[in-house]
Order: structure tokens, then C-alpha cells, then sequence
């Protein structure tokens, strides 16, 4: 897999007449071990994609229930280290399923830009979303991760203007991710902001599948953004039910009980 | 104003690293800030304010036991004689002012010391803003009369329960309400950190600092300083003391750090001494951070340099060498109020001690007989419940 195989991805699923289903969780939370159990019940209960979120002790980005898996996740030893060796496992169990890791620069930059790159392809990741690294300073992402083949997936705001939004399809990007409210992960949903013509007009500029995220959270409020958009993204949700089990069984099947149960509303 | 900055860096660092949410707010406030070049109108009002409310200029007071002691010419820039008690207000004066231009609505900062509340909620209520304050909840608990000070201005403040409590998790947390009510309101940092235009609008709200000294030693010695001195929490005093004199190559520049317990071990806030180049807040520099990438916490008795970061300038400056970075522990930093206090009946800040505490290895790198410039950048009252409990005395 790899960035472009992302993309044909998304256009096969758009063959079926569908929105692919993007499930977001944190590695690591609530220990290393139990986030390959954890993508595997993902990918069973019908995720399309698998945004895996990075630990970061300082997500400025995140609203309080991603915030806490961050925490439990760093305690428990997650992190960039640890969540390459979560992909690797998962696809040495076999699996397919695209997988982006989702995260805060820092991690990415200290370790050396380069050398992520080559181990995340070794591992087995598909495509980076960072999310405090807007257009005007991807470059120094893009570059190095497209000679491995590994594609990037830009932002789009609420704020964003057309300036802004056209210049993201310079990034050939797998798929372009519309925030759908301007806040934190996991705010409350009030439908996305500008609705199926604000997906229409990004679609347009960038010439890539867009996917809408934050604040997502029922089988209801996925069905409405799958109705227009290419992707649907549910994360705080998920994280949450992986938070209220007891245990990782309990956790797995909790949270592929949710995923299940979006997927189905999805259905066109 | 002299940018020193190409599209925001300052070599490789600096840059615009936040959520795109908020990018398109970065750059409005990007072409307003670039705006307000040629603004007489606005120069005139920030002027006025200073001159009138803050008490500005400050003096510049040569200390004749403490040049004694240490065999220099040493003076002391007054900031601790600001309205408020400290430099923030330069900066929080310029940026409300250019917050109401934009037309918002309301100003959230982050403080650590508090002092940077205090300047922000005085500022907020002499401009008849709505204004909320995130700190994080240790410092709450450490700075109790900084918060009482805040809430009797009118501002809200928001205690941070989350990572270390202090000071970058303040920041965080604006930067999450920044992202949510970007519409109206205005992320007034308060150091030279954070994305561009910060960095350099920080710097140039506190440049006033040093073109003043500028001025001022020139009319008592005839002669530019051999050295300038001041401690670097996020470096906004600092900055605003050094820049004017950037292009006068004969003056050195010293930074003085915080580390904490001591710089060999893990409890200390000396960023440029021990960090690595990282991404936070907004800008590359140099940061406290482990191998994995995580920020680690940063320890001072000075909450105002308790801060795991520094602005993109210092960092610049460090490498380029045209600053030195030189750092004080607690222990040090207590003397160097006692010194202070004893030898000129000044008692500054904890951060400003730190200054203070680093002269002596000033002039000892300089040369006697040097005339060197201390940035004494606060003063101590809101301190006094940690120095007394530090010297294990109980009020
Ligand atoms: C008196 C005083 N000096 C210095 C600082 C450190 O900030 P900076 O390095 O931005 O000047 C603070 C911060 O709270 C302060 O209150």
C-alpha cells in the first residue's frame, strides 16, 4: 500500500456508492499491546481506513476525551516508536487496511524526517496526517515521504479560503481532510460547517477524495456527511468506548460493536 | 520596525506551525501587524499609553554597590517600575491595541508567573475587552495573589488540569479556545513564541526596552554598553533589550536561564543550554524534549521560565553566536535577589534574579571596568510567599 493505493482506494469504495468509514484511535491507549487487538477489530467491523493517532504529550489540537488517551497511552508507553511496531504487527497478522498515522510533528522531526519515512514504509503505514503542519510548511514533509511513496493528507478548515484550498492539490494528497467545525477533536456535532457545497468546492480545488471529520459521533451524523462526502471520520466516539471497558476483549468489542453499527448507517 | 525575519524564520527557525483553523487568523493578523508599519495613528495612541498609563520611559539606574561589588559599571533597566510591575505590559498594550483595530471581540491569554495575566486582564479592562486566562493549575496554586490580581481586573481565569500543569499546558489550552472562537477573538502570547507574526511583533512591542537603554546610556556614558544581560523564560525581555542593538557588533548580548534543581540534572528549564531543535507552539527551536519526541517538564522556582521552549530568535542567536546563553539554578537565583536586594534596595522578580545571579560570570567573561546593562525585567512582590518559603520562613 502507499499514498496513491490510498487514493484508489477511496475511488473503489465510491465504485460501490458509499463513503468510506475512517475510524480514528490512539495508539497506545490503553496499553501497546491491546492497540494491534484493537485495529484488528476495526478492520473486521468493517473500517475502511484506519487513522492511527500518534501520543503526544502536548495535543493542542484535541478536545479532553483524546487529550486523556494521549495520557494513558504515553504512560503505558506508547509513541511514535511504539506505534510503528503496532502497524508492523497488524500487518504481519495479515491485514490490509490503509493505515494513517495521525498526529503532532514533534515526534516526526526529532526523529529525523528521512528516517521515519523509511521505517514507516517498512511498517507498513500508508499516509501521514500532522496536524499542526498546514500547507505552507508541508513541503518539508512531502518531499521526503513521496520519494517513498508515502502520501500525505492536508487539512482543510471551516477558515480555509479558495487561496488556501487550491493549493492543497499541489500535494497529490491520498485524501483531503475537512475539519468540520472550527474547534477540537471530539466538540459537539452540529452537522459539518457548509455542508455537502463546502465538500463540493473542496473536492473541485483539490481534485482529491474529501473526508469530514470532528465531532462525529453516531450512526445518525455519519450517515448525513456519508450522503455527500467521501469519507466519513469517527474518532472521540470510538476512543471514548475504548475508555469505559473494562479490559481490552471488552474494549475491542465495544468499540467494533460502534464501528459496526456506523458502518451500517452508511449504507446509501 | 526591521524584520529580521524571511517569511517568519529566523534561519531555520520559526515558521507557522499550527492547525489550519487557525492559519487563516495567523495571516490576518500577519497583514494587520505588517500594516501598522507606516500607522501614525496607531504609534500615537501605543505611545500615549505608555508614556501615560504604563510610566514610561523607564529610568535606567546605575547601581553603585553592586558596580563595587563586581568590579563593573552595571546598570538596571526599571521594567519592574512599569505600571503592573514588569515588561508584559509593552507588549500587551501593543497587541490589544492592534486587536481592537481588527475588530475583536475579546482577548484570551496564557501565564505562567501570572504577570502576563495580570498585564492582559489590565490591559482587557482599560480597553473594555472580555478577557479569559489559562493557567495551569499548579501555577495557580503557585502565584494565588497574581490570580486574586486577575479576577479583580474582570478577567476569567480558567485553571489547566493537564500534562505538568504549568505554563505550555496553558498555552495549549488557548490555543484550543483560539481554534474554536477564531471568529472574534484575539490569542494575545505573551512572549517572542508562537507562530509568525509573534515572534517579531513581541520582539518589536518590547524593543522599546532597549531604545530606550539606547538613548539613555549614551546621554550618561557617551558610549554604548560592553554588554546587555537578561533572563529568557519564552526571551521577550530579553529580545526586546537585544534587538535594538543588533547591528552594534562591540555589544555582547547575555541570556540567562533558568536550571531549576541544576543543569545536570532532569529538573531544570535551560532550554538553549540542554534542548534540541524541535516543533512546538507554533515555531521550531529549541526545546526540551525526550528521544521519542515528547516534551518533557521544565523545573524553576521562577514560574515565568518554567517553560520547556524559547522563542525562534534566541535560538537563532545561539547559533549564530551572536548571544550567549548562560544559566542560574534556584539556589543562584535566590542569592541573586538577596544581592539585589541588600546591595541596592531593589527586590526584583525570581526570573530577573536569575539575570541578576549570572552578572558576575558577565564580567568576569567581559572584563573588569565594562559597562554592562541588567534588564530587570520585574519586581518581586509577587514572589514572596516562594522566596519566604523557600529560606524555610513562614508568613
Ligand atoms: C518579571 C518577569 N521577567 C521575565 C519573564 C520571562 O519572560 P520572557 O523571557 O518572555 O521575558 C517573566 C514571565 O512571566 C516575568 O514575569
Amino acid at each position: 500500500m502507499s499514498g496513491a493505493s490510498l487514493r484508489q482506494r477511496f475511488h473503489d469504495i465510491a465504485l460501490e456508492g458509499r463513503a468510506a468509514l475512517i475510524v480514528y484511535l490512539t495508539q497506545g491507549d490503553p496499553a501497546p499491546e491491546a492497540s494491534v487487538d484493537l485495529l484488528v477489530s476495526m478492520a473486521e467491523s468493517g473500517a475502511d481506513v484506519i487513522e492511527l493517532g500518534v501520543p503526544f504529550s502536548d495535543p493542542s489540537a484535541d478536545g479532553v476525551v483524546i487529550q486523556q488517551a494521549m495520557q494513558r497511552a504515553l504512560d503505558a508507553g506508547g509513541g511514535l516508536s511504539s506505534a510503528l511496531a503496532t502497524v508492523r504487527n497488524f500487518r504481519d497478522r495479515g491485514f490490509t487496511t490503509p493505515i494513517v498515522l495521525f498526529g503532532y510533528y514533534n515526534p516526526i522531526f526529532v526523529r529525523g524526517v528521512e528516517r521515519f519515512a523509511a521505517e514507516a514504509v517498512e511498517a507498513g503505514v500508508d499516509a501521514l496526517l500532522t496536524v499542526d503542519v498546514p500547507i505552507d510548511e508541508l513541503t518539508e514533509l512531502y518531499e521526503p515521504l513521496s520519494k517513498v511513496g508515502i502520501g500525505v493528507v492536508p487539512l482543510v478548515a471551516p477558515t480555509s479560503t479558495p487561496e488556501r484550498i487550491a493549493k492543497v492539490a499541489s500535494f497529490d494528497p491520498a485524501f483531503v481532510y475537512y475539519v468540520s467545525m472550527t474547534g477540537v477533536t471530539g466538540s459537539a456535532f452540529k452537522g459539518a460547517s457548509g455542508g455537502a457545497e463546502r465538500v463540493r468546492v473542496i473536492q473541485e480545488a483539490t481534485g482529491a477524495p474529501v473526508a469530514v471529520g470532528f465531532g462525529i459521533k453516531t450512526g445518525k451524523d455519519a450517515s448525513e456527511v456519508a450522503s455527500y462526502a467521501d469519507g466519513v471520520v469517527v474518532g472521540s466516539a470510538l476512543v471514548r468506548r475504548i475508555a469505559a471497558a473494562e479490559g481490552v476483549e471488552q474494549a475491542c468489542l465495544s468499540a467494533g460493536e460502534l464501528g459496526a453499527e456506523l458502518r451500517a448507517a452508511m449504507k446509501r | 520596525m526591521s524584520p529580521a525575519t524571511q517569511n517568519g524564520r529566523f534561519g531555520i527557525f520559526g515558521g507557522q506551525y499550527v492547525a489550519e483553523t487557525l492559519m487563516p487568523a495567523v495571516e490576518e493578523l500577519r497583514c494587520a501587524w505588517e500594516k501598522l508599519d507606516g500607522d501614525e495613528e496607531f504609534h500615537r495612541d501605543l505611545n500615549a499609553l505608555l508614556d501615560e498609563y504604563v510610566g514610561r520611559p523607564s529610568r535606567l539606574t546605575l547601581a553603585s554597590r553592586l558596580s563595587e561589588a563586581l568590579g563593573a559599571k552595571i546598570y538596571l533597566k526599571r521594567e519592574d517600575l512599569n505600571h503592573t510591575g514588569a515588561h508584559k505590559i509593552n507588549n500587551c498594550l501593543g497587541q490589544a491595541l492592534l486587536a481592537k483595530r481588527m475588530g475583536k471581540k475579546r482577548l484570551i491569554a496564557e501565564t505562567g508567573a501570572g504577570q502576563h495575566g495580570v498585564a492582559t486582564a489590565t490591559v482587557a479592562a482599560l480597553l473594555q475587552m472580555p478577557c479569559r486566562i489559562y493557567m495551569g493549575a499548579e501555577d495557580v496554586q503557585r502565584q494565588a495573589l497574581n490570580v486574586f490580581r486577575m479576577k479583580l481586573l474582570g478577567a476569567e481565569v480558567e485553571p489547566v488540569y493537564a500534562g505538568s500543569n504549568t505554563l505550555k499546558d496553558a498555552m495549549n489550552e488557548a490555543l484550543r479556545d483560539w481554534v474554536t472562537n477564531v471568529e472574534d477573538t484575539y490569542y494575545l502570547i505573551g512572549s517572542v513564541a508562537g507562530p509568525h507574526p509573534y515572534p517579531e511583533m513581541v520582539r518589536e512591542f518590547q524593543a522599546v526596552i532597549g531604545k530606550e537603554t539606547r538613548e539613555q546610556i549614551l546621554e550618561k556614558e557617551g558610549r554604548l554598553p560592553d554588554a546587555l544581560v537578561a533572563c529568557v523564560g519564552g526571551g521577550s525581555n530579553a529580545a526586546g533589550m537585544f534587538a535594538p542593538f543588533e547591528a552594534d557588533s562591540d555589544v555582547r548580548f547575555f541570556g540567562v536561564e533558568a536550571s531549576g534543581d541544576g543543569i545536570d540534572t532532569d529538573r531544570h528549564a535551560a532550554t538553549l543550554t540542554k534542548g534540541r531543535v524541535g516543533v512546538l507552539h507554533g515555531s521550531k527551536s529549541y526545546l526540551l524534549c525526550s528521544d521519542e519526541g515528547q516534551i518533557t517538564e521544565a523545573h524553576s522556582i521562577s514560574a515565568g521560565l518554567d517553560y520547556p521552549g524559547v522563542g525562534p530568535e534566541h535560538s537563532y542567536w545561539k547559533d549564530s553566536g551572536r548571544a550567549t546563553y548562560l544559566h542560574r539554578c534556584d539556589a543562584e537565583a535566590l542569592d541573586g535577589l538577596e544581592m539585589l536586594a541588600r546591595h541596592e534596595g531593589i527586590i526584583c522578580a525570581l526570573e530577573t534574579a536569575h539575570a541578576v545571579a549570572g552578572l558576575a560570570e558577565v564580567v568576569d567573561v567581559i572584563g573588569a571596568g565594562a559597562i554592562v546593562v541588567l534588564c530587570l525585567s520585574g519586581r518581586g512582590d509577587k514572589d514572596m510567599m516562594t522566596v519566604a518559603s523557600a529560606r524555610g520562613v513562614e508568613l
